[in-house]
């Protein structure tokens, strides 16, 4: 299995595809950085209007570890439409380039060869959000420096600078978790069809159709909404929260935790059992 | 006895109403150069679709060395390497690192076999080349190198000169005469080329419409029924009374394109045309035909 997976590391780490979604995160965060370091703290201020005439705010809160938290959000939209690029053309590219007739004519079972590619489509995703982490809180921190992080969400929350690094560092690994599910979703996608472009559309189309649906307030919604994986996609943010909601977190991980695997084993079915006509 | 290697019992594949492949019975022998031959849209690549497990049959079984590729497919695939249909590559890798793939799906595949199969086909020195660069000949080429890589007993073909220039399709035919005669290797050649399946197999099966024509030695499927001449010469008094003489039998006759089918032995085709010389007849051509060449065209008039 080792090598199995070695080699499909090989197939995704010598394609183009593969680093399109680190070229963007590698232009992006350094270019919303420099310019949040730029604006000076417009941003912070915009945010916090109003609230400057009633509380008096102490030491650095434009820091690097605020900049770093907005650029958390992009794990909404942006880092899973990136993520679906390269999993949704695991099983789908192989189809479209032809190659399963390469590749499933081995004595090696479809299993195998299903379990090395999302092996490699795991660890795609986990060198993704970490290269997001790495790139963006150590640039961050590098051109604006350190201090206590501010969380303007429902209200006003500041950290003290000594939980924040814990908190990023466990809000990344939450986030990676979620990240998966969307991964998987995608891969599942891949599993059906001969292009890639297929599983990219559907990831994203289930991905706004999911959010929306969990955002209105209509009581024919009320049930479906409870089994949408897009209501634990913010886990992440729960880490910025005090006290930490643990047994929110735990719930969001055991509910993302059985999405991803619905998605795995559906595509699993679909793969093994799949006629290759390409 | 033959030891039968590659056996297919009622193989059929059927998409909705339509049957692919229907009631396949296919028996491979070990050593066989086996030509499997029909028209474009016959059946021939869903059946090495489904012997090579790309596709699940509709109904029947496959049992290749013995073992049944349904229950024991990993078992059945090990001595086996193909090519289905145009050979696709990984574009952006070169041919050693494709290889090198195929090789690692195939079991143990030293460095030293890559390059001998290179070698083989005529690529060791675009070896580090990506594909995307390669002609279609040489992706050809490197998709038999593929299917021999783990040095498999059975190796099929499908349709392994498709789009090859007379020089390439020559040398595909050697290598093929190679492997069968120099390292024992069974062989399934698809084709819709029925001189290309004479040219080197021993032992073929003919398929129209997904269903088996017929199935047996060649020199023997080509020798069976009517064997006869076409002959174009004139002028026709003077031919049928060369004809009458010799006592032949004329099968059929075309005045106005001066055609005459005659039945004969090909052995007598040079006494004939020196009887039609001396007799100061112009002869245009003599053609040598089989029956089954007659069935293998209409099949392949019909459908192309």
């Amino acid at each position: 299995m080792t090598r199995l997976v070695y080699y499909e590391f090989i197939k995704l780490f010598l394609k183009k595809r593969t680093y399109i979604g680190f070229g963007i995160v590698l232009l992006i965060v350094p270019l919303v950085e420099v310019a949040m370091k730029l604006e000076g703290g417009r941003f912070l201020t915009i945010a916090m209007r109003g609230l400057s005439q009633d509380f008096l705010f102490f030491g650095n809160l434009f820091n690097g570890w605020f900049v770093a938290h907005q650029i958390m959000n992009s794990l909404w939209f942006h880092i899973p439409l990136l993520i679906s690029f390269v999993a949704g053309d695991q099983l789908a590219g192989e189809a479209t380039a032809g190659t399963y007739r390469l590749i499933l004519i081995r004595p090696v079972s479809r299993t195998r060869i299903f379990i090395a590619k999302y092996i490699t489509t795991l660890i795609y995703t986990i060198i993704f959000v970490f290269f997001l982490a790495g790139l963006s809180i150590g640039l961050a921190l590098i051109l604006l420096g350190r201090g206590d992080l501010i969380v303007i969400l429902r209200g006003i929350l500041i950290l003290p600078e000594a939980e924040v690094a814990w908190r990023f560092m466990i809000a990344y690994l939450l986030a990676t978790w979620t990240m998966i599910t969307i991964a998987s979703l995608s891969f599942f996608f891949s599993s059906f069809v001969e292009n890639a472009i297929g599983p990219i559309v559907a990831t994203m189309g289930v991905l706004i159709v999911f959010a929306v649906i969990s955002v209105i307030p209509v009581e024919l919604f009320e049930v479906p909404k409870r089994f949408l994986f897009t209501k634990y996609l913010n886990m992440w943010q729960k880490m910025f929260q005090d006290p930490v909601p643990w047994d929110e977190i735990k719930t969001g991980i055991l509910f993302l935790g059985t999405w991803t695997l619905g998605c795995v084993m559906g595509a699993w079915t679909v793969f093994v059992r799949k006629d290759i006509l390409s | 006895m033959n030891e039968t290697i590659l056996l297919t019992r009622q193989l059929g594949k059927r998409y909705k109403k339509r049957w692919a492949v229907k009631n396949l019975n296919l028996e491979v022998y070990r050593g066989d150069v086996f030509g499997f031959l029909g028209p474009n849209g016959a059946g021939k690549s869903t059946t090495i679709r489904m012997i090579l497990s790309l596709i699940k049959p509709t109904e029947g079984t496959t049992e290749i060395f013995g073992h049944s590729l349904k229950s024991h497919r990993s078992e059945a695939l090990s001595r086996v390497g193909g090519i289905v249909e145009k050979p696709d590559f990984y574009q952006y890798l070169s041919a050693y690192k494709n290889l090198e793939i195929v090789g690692a799906l195939s079991g143990d595949v030293k460095r030293k076999r890559i390059f001998e199969m290179l070698d083989l086909v005529g690529l060791s020195d675009r070896a580090t080349d990506r594909v995307k660069t390669y002609s279609h000949g040489m992706k050809q080429r490197l998709g038999i190198a593929q299917a021999l890589i783990s040095d498999p007993e059975l190796v099929i073909l499908d349709e392994p000169t498709n789009g090859l220039d007379p020089q390439g399709m020559k040398e595909v035919r050697d290598l093929i005469v190679h492997l069968s005669r120099d390292q024992k290797k069974t062989i399934i050649l698809s084709s819709h080329l029925l001189n290309e399946i004479e040219m080197v197999a021993n032992r073929m099966a003919i398929i129209h419409n997904g269903e088996l024509v017929v199935q047996g030695d060649v020199n023997t499927l080509l020798d069976e029924g009517e064997k006869y001449v076409i002959l174009h010469a004139e002028p026709l008094q003077k031919v049928l009374s060369v004809l009458k003489r010799r006592k032949m039998i004329l099968k059929n006759i075309s005045e106005k394109e001066r055609r005459f089918e005659v039945i004969m032995d090909f052995a007598v085709i040079p006494e004939l045309n020196k009887a039609l010389v001396d007799a100061g007849i112009q002869v245009r051509a003599l053609i040598p035909r089989r029956s089954l060449e007659d069935l293998f065209l209409s099949m392949t008039e019909r459908t192309t």
